[in-house]
């Protein structure tokens, strides 16, 4: 092969000059490196709104989180509806998978003030309270928003990470509890029973969203979800470690919990209401059970991310969408909680069964024990997600 | 280098008159242009920005943004915290290897030398799970595993499993998703290189008193090398760094290097450990490649 006589070959210079090149080049870029903050102030990231000349507005959303019309897909009927009464084009996107997915996606352009292409996104809770932490979303006019001024419930006003309720407004609800397939389990009600009972060994799953999994347990062990200690985190974070290390725990899912249930492959599991509900529809021994400690409210907020061109537009499509009405349409398909006050009354007509369900419609008793999580600054969301990721083993 | 080697030389041959000299001397690079221009903006570019970003101060964040302090420290941390999942990964796909093995020979050696006229059904056979989505493929398997699912009741039946026993979320099934999504990386390869193999050479092999053993060894083993290795590579590599099986089939005790990159980078926004890790990652994979091509010793894969 090569004559070892020749040791400096044309390709061993070239490789040798190049390959120090690259080095030196790369040397140099990464010295010059590092990153600016992505924290935006509303002085120094201004949007422009082109409502009035542009009459469009780009809707991203969750799958299947929209109705749809029974004998066409295509067709969205409260959506259509919109674009009839207000002449605004909607450009409905379902690119929303995953909350932190999701956050991967725009976080280079909302971080440097440019526009994501979108002007309204659904984001849950506590994604929401991190962009507005960072300053991403735009501050919405209320005035434009008579509904959902008028509707909106009250127990989610005033949410600790947009205290004047100008930021985030709820798409849809849900609660986080337990659920459980009585085809293969007796009747479960306590957290408790979930992480000890020995006959659920092995077939039993939690979330691996952080506020729902620690905020149930949170309060399994008497502490308030919404004002903790990073001791009581600590406390619960144990909990939940000695259910992993015992085997009781299966696996850490997100959505994809909800076909093993059905197959009876998990016994047991902390899910979310909407899709138990769903589940219930074609096999009622499914069950969504509300522990007696108490049970974890969340929501899918629609926000305007910074340097979006429309606000005027999406306020306005907020607005139709707490029209009770509308409201009771939308939650007729999804089957998620309706934030919408008189949305109930409205759904009287449309089907009686689910005006009365309660993980539709909760009452107030329900609603008395359902709690939202804590909202955290960076270092906490840091120090908590860590821990947390460490215990469900990522 | 492989397609150069097999290049006639032109030094017997008289040279070729030295027209439009300067056309032809450009030619090469404009040929390599589109492929290091490619190189260059989706590979050379983020790695240089991930290398940056693995030696970012770790105290830094999102919102205050991350000074470049030549962190190395970085390294060390990362491998202290996850140094099990690393291991994990290195054992499982080692392990998915040596069962894909087992499998993918025999069965790149049947398709190419053995199968006739059905060649191309089962080369189809082989490609045509490629062609529905990884993660699709690995649900069915999720499907396959199930509790209450035949496979598991035969094995209850049988007494291989016990009466609660189960498949889905253990290490069993991680590894069974890893073999089964890299197979076809491990098995087209080696068919290639088998089917160059010519049967004569058996022939002459057993007309000198080998026995098909010997004859495997001294003659099929050695020509399908090139195949092997790049096989081996092709399969090695990804299953290494794969999460979706981990993710889908097992459960925490069973996360490899992958999940964790993915919850650093996605889920606790700790992308000077994140960085990190992929490099370990990278090196780690590099290293057992370099030692395996060295003792191996074949100039062909590279």
């Amino acid at each position: 092969m090569r004559s070892p006589l020749r040791t400096l070959t044309r390709r061993g210079l070239l490789t040798g000059t190049v390959g120090s090149a690259a080095l030196l080049a790369t040397a140099g870029a990464l010295a010059g490196c590092g990153t600016k903050g992505a924290q935006q102030t509303e002085a120094g990231c201004k949007s422009e709104d082109l409502s009035a000349t542009e009459k469009e507005v780009a809707f991203s959303n969750w799958p299947q989180y929209m109705d749809t019309d029974e004998k066409d897909e295509s067709k969205r009927p409260t959506l259509d509806a919109f674009v009839a009464a207000t002449g605004i084009q909607v450009t409905y996107t379902e690119d929303v998978n995953d909350n932190n997915e999701f956050f991967g996606k725009v976080r280079n352009q909302l971080a440097g003030c440019q526009s994501t292409g979108r002007d309204i996104m659904v984001l849950t809770d506590w994604m929401a309270a991190r962009v507005i932490r960072l300053g991403w979303v735009q501050k919405l006019d209320k005035s434009k928003m008579p509904n959902v001024e008028a509707n909106l419930l009250q127990s989610l006003r005033g949410r600790s990470f947009d205290a004047e309720t100008q930021l985030a407004v709820p798409w849809q609800s849900g609660l986080a509890g337990l659920a459980y397939n009585a085809n293969v389990t007796k009747e479960i009600r306590t957290v408790d029973e979930l992480l000890t009972r020995p006959d659920l060994k092995g077939k039993v799953t939690v979330l691996s969203e952080m506020r729902d999994t620690i905020g149930l347990l949170l309060q399994s062990l008497g502490h308030d979800p919404a004002k903790f200690t990073s001791a009581q985190f600590d406390d619960a974070l144990n909990k939940l470690k000695k259910a992993v290390d015992s085997k009781q725990i299966r696996r850490f899912t997100g959505n994809d919990y909800a076909p093993d249930l059905a197959k009876g492959d998990i016994a047991a599991c902390i899910g979310w209401s909407g899709d138990v509900v769903q589940l219930g529809f074609d096999d009622e021994k499914i069950k969504f059970v509300v522990p007696e400690s108490g049970v974890m409210l969340w929501s899918d907020n629609m926000l305007v991310p910074n340097k979006a061109t429309h606000k005027a537009n999406a306020e306005a499509l907020m607005n139709h969408y707490y029209d009770p009405a509308v409201a009771a349409k939308l939650a007729a398909y999804v089957n998620y909680i309706c934030p919408v006050q008189g949305a109930q009354a409205e759904m009287e007509k449309i089907d009686p069964d689910l005006a009365s369900n309660p993980l539709i419609f909760p009452d107030d008793t329900m609603l008395s024990k359902a709690k939202v999580f804590m909202a955290l600054d960076e270092a906490q969301e840091k120090e908590y997600e860590t821990k947390f990721q460490q215990v469900i083993g990522a | 280098m492989s397609a150069l080697a097999h290049v006639p030389t032109s030094a017997g041959k008289p040279a070729p008159p030295p027209v439009r000299r300067g056309r032809s001397r450009l030619l090469p690079y404009l040929l390599l242009l589109p492929g290091a221009v490619w190189l260059l903006v989706f590979f050379a570019v983020p790695l240089v920005q991930l290398a940056s970003a693995s030696l970012y101060d770790p105290a830094g964040s999102l919102s205050t943004g991350y000074a470049m302090t030549w962190a190395f420290g970085n390294y060390p941390d990362a491998l202290q915290a996850y140094w099990p999942q690393f291991s994990r990964s290195f054992l499982y796909s080692a392990i998915a290897l040596v069962l894909a093995l087992l499998m993918g020979y025999p069965l790149a050696y049947a398709i190419a030398q053995k199968a006739g006229r059905w060649k191309n059904l089962l080369l189809v056979a082989v490609v045509a799970p490629m062609f529905t989505s990884f993660l699709v493929r690995t649900l069915a398997w999720k499907t396959i595993l199930s509790d209450n699912g035949a496979l598991v009741g035969l094995l209850r039946d049988v007494h291989l499993l016990g009466p609660d026993g189960r498949l889905l979320a253990t290490p069993i099934a991680v590894v069974l998703g890893l073999t089964y999504n890299f197979l076809p990386f491990l098995v087209l390869p080696l068919y290639a290189s088998l089917e160059r193999l010519d049967p004569r050479l058996l022939e002459a092999a057993s007309d000198l008193y080998a026995s098909p053993l010997r004859a495997f060894a001294k003659v099929t083993l050695p020509l399908s090398m090139p195949g092997l290795i790049a096989g081996t590579l092709l399969f090695f590599i990804p299953a290494t760094g794969d999460y979706i099986n981990a993710e889908l089939l097992g459960t925490p005790n069973e996360y490899m290097i992958g999940n964790v990159i993915d919850s650093a980078f996605l889920v606790r926004l700790d992308y000077p450990q994140g960085a990190a890790l992929s490099f370990l990652l990278m090196a780690a994979i590099l290293a057992i490649v370099f030692v395996y091509l060295r003792r191996a010793g074949t100039e062909e894969v590279l």
